[in-house]
């Protein structure tokens, strides 16, 4: 092995894998094997079973929109943020985190009792025919919610990093504003951009404390996969519990395997 | 294409940075704003670029008014000092962005514009970069891709804000070389900004001093360096002693140097403040005509002998330098010798 300038390499690889290990990997293999102590056609069944079919498909669909809008419009807060001076400026600024620090159930309530039907936002929307509450689209709203922070928080000190004479370099060669957002910074953003939208994604899949107010949780309808597993552990059925999060588990891992390898291709052709 | 501006002045804050400048720049000519850091030069070429607004005055491009003209529209290129490429693309995408932003109907087609880009990567000499990535070139290489890009769009006029200012001094003199052999091949009107008085010297027609937000002399390198107009460019192109003293009927007297002052013709002596080259200083060891001093150091810096000589108790050291070719060095430290200045300038005050 080559000589290596940092010192420490053995120890700290050491104590990386275990702190890993004994905070991840320990948990999740548990959870593995008690969903697997079902053994294959028990497991096929519950794991395949409609209910948790339409659960998955509500628990990601509304992660991935909600992360997507987070993705279009937590860029824009960003961009506004770094880029204006404004009365209160460092209110909203403030305010972005909010999402992290408020318990998720009293967002729940907050939420539930805003799109409710009697609700400020509820009661408009309702007579426009659209019902938000006690719907996947209040389930979205929620998981927008706790999302926000995060496609921020990660855009935010990219933007401010970037280089004034790039905008000024391509507005000196002929592009239009639309054509330097396009061209140079819009690339330049994009690695974080995406790295916001996984995070905020990661989030939505395991959040369970805001949704469980404002969807309703009708089985087939507005039940998001969390709250089937938590059903199934109050029945003590704790192996289909853990089936259940296992195939969660799944598909997150390949999800974020997917955003993680798009974000290394951009990386590499930002050259850097 | 010739630039002029008129009256401009321009502040930030309680910061006068541009304070009533007029300036011509001739159609073809290579001129070099320069300046200390801080004296506005900068800020001068960001508004001839459109980068930046005057508070007052006009700027004018080839005649016309541009003073609203947006950067988009003026035709300028612009080199950053900091190359600003963009870093996701390659070489040959950065020297074609100009070219590709165009509206469909202006726009080259593919082959049109891979040819531009070749011809133009061929001039500044790397058409084998072509596919890099900027974080993989050196320093000089960017900011001559940077060049490129600034080309590519056939500016009427290339604008360069310290375009050597971050790279080492070997770089930069090769570079400055290669500069003015293509501002020759070009011949597109350029003004350069530089903090550097011997790349301005050696690379312009013409230089512009600047200080304080005010132009202090425009001339040749020649004029500038052999006439100074103020005793800021005296002070600030090459090397001069600066000494106070006093003038009466055409000369001036400077702790017993005399220098010609025809300006001061009165009969009754006026404090002056006067600025002799080290070179314009003739030392002499026995039976000189000048004022007798001592050596009081000896250095050889390449070619050249750096002396420095006391000429009384009350007077600054003076620093005279000598060509020297080899052999030994002809005054040692502790000698009595003359001093006369061959030439030298005097101001008021």
């Amino acid at each position: 092995m080559a000589k290596r300038v940092i010192p420490g390499f053995g120890l700290s690889l050491g104590f990386a894998t275990f702190y890993t290990s004994l905070i991840v990997f320990i948990p999740l293999a548990a959870l593995f094997a008690k969903g697997l102590s079902l053994g294959g056609a028990d497991l096929w069944r519950v794991v395949s079973d409609p209910q948790a079919l339409a659960s998955y498909k509500l628990s990601f669909g509304a992660a991935l929109a909600g992360a997507l809008i987070n993705l279009l419009f937590g860029g824009l807060v960003a961009w506004v943020l770094v880029r204006y001076a404004f009365p209160g400026k460092r209110i909203v600024d403030a305010l972005v985190d909010l999402p992290f620090a408020l318990p998720t159930a009293v967002a729940g309530i907050a939420l539930t009792e805003l799109y409710g039907r009697n609700g400020w936002f509820g009661a408009p929307l309702g007579e426009l025919g659209l019902k938000v509450a006690y719907t996947p689209i209040g389930v979205t709203v929620a998981l927008t919610f706790i999302g926000l922070p995060f496609v921020v928080r990660t855009v935010q000190p990219v933007l401010a990093g970037l280089d004034r004479e790039l905008e000024e370099a391509a507005a000196s060669l002929g592009a239009d504003r639309w054509q330097t957002f396009r061209r140079v910074l819009f690339p330049a953003l994009l690695p974080a951009a995406l790295t916001g939208f996984a995070l905020a994604f990661a989030r939505a899949v395991g959040e369970y404390g805001s949704v469980v107010f404002i969807s309703g949780n009708m089985p087939f309808r507005t039940e998001i996969t969390p709250l089937l597993i938590y059903s199934k552990l109050e029945q003590y059925d704790y192996a289909a519990a853990s089936a259940l999060g296992m195939v969660m588990l799944l598909f997150s891992f390949v999800l974020l395997l997917l955003i993680n390898g798009l974000q290394f291709w951009t990386v590499k052709r930002a050259g850097g | 294409m010739s630039i002029e501006v008129r009256d401009l002045s321009k502040r930030f804050g309680a910061f006068q940075a541009l304070d009533d400048v007029s300036l011509t720049f001739n159609s073809g000519e290579l001129v070099a704003l320069l300046g200390p850091s801080g004296c506005g030069k900068t800020t001068l070429l960001r508004i001839i670029a459109g980068l930046e607004y005057a508070d007052t005055g006009a700027v004018l491009l080839a005649g016309e008014d541009a003073t609203a003209t947006h950067v988009r529209e003026r035709g300028v290129g612009f080199v950053f000092q900091h190359y600003a490429l963009f870093r996701h693309m390659t070489v040959f995408d950065n020297v074609a962005f100009g070219l590709s932003v165009r509206p469909r109907r202006l726009r080259p087609d593919k082959g049109d514009i891979a040819r531009r880009v070749h011809r133009l990567l061929e001039l500044v000499q790397l058409d084998w970069l072509a596919d890099r990535y900027p974080d993989q070139l050196s320093g000089g290489q960017r900011q001559r891709i940077a060049l490129a890009r600034a080309l590519a769009v056939e500016p009427r006029v290339l604008l360069l804000d310290e375009p050597f200012g971050a790279l080492d001094a070997r770089v930069r003199k090769d570079l400055r070389a290669w500069l003015r052999r293509l501002h020759d091949e070009l011949h597109v009107t350029s003004v350069f900004v530089t903090h550097d008085q011997e790349e301005a010297l050696e690379v312009a027609d013409r230089v512009v001093v600047i200080n304080q937000g005010r132009v202090e002399q425009v001339g040749t390198p020649q004029e500038i360096y052999n006439s100074p107009a103020t005793p800021f460019v005296y002070g600030f192109i090459g090397d001069a002693n600066r000494l106070s003293g006093q003038a009466a009927a055409g000369w001036a007297d400077f702790h017993g140097l005399r220098v010609a002052a025809p300006e001061f013709g009165q009969s009754e002596p006026r404090p002056v403040t006067g600025y002799i080259r080290p070179h314009d200083i003739e030392l002499k060891s026995e039976g000189g005509t000048g004022v007798a001093g001592r050596v009081e150091s000896v250095a050889q810096v390449g070619a050249a002998l750096r002396i420095s000589v006391r000429v009384g108790e009350s007077a600054p050291s003076l620093q005279v330098e000598l060509p020297h070719h080899g052999g030994h060095w002809p005054f040692a430290v502790g000698q009595a010798v003359h001093a006369r200045p061959r030439a030298g300038r005097v101001f008021a005050g």
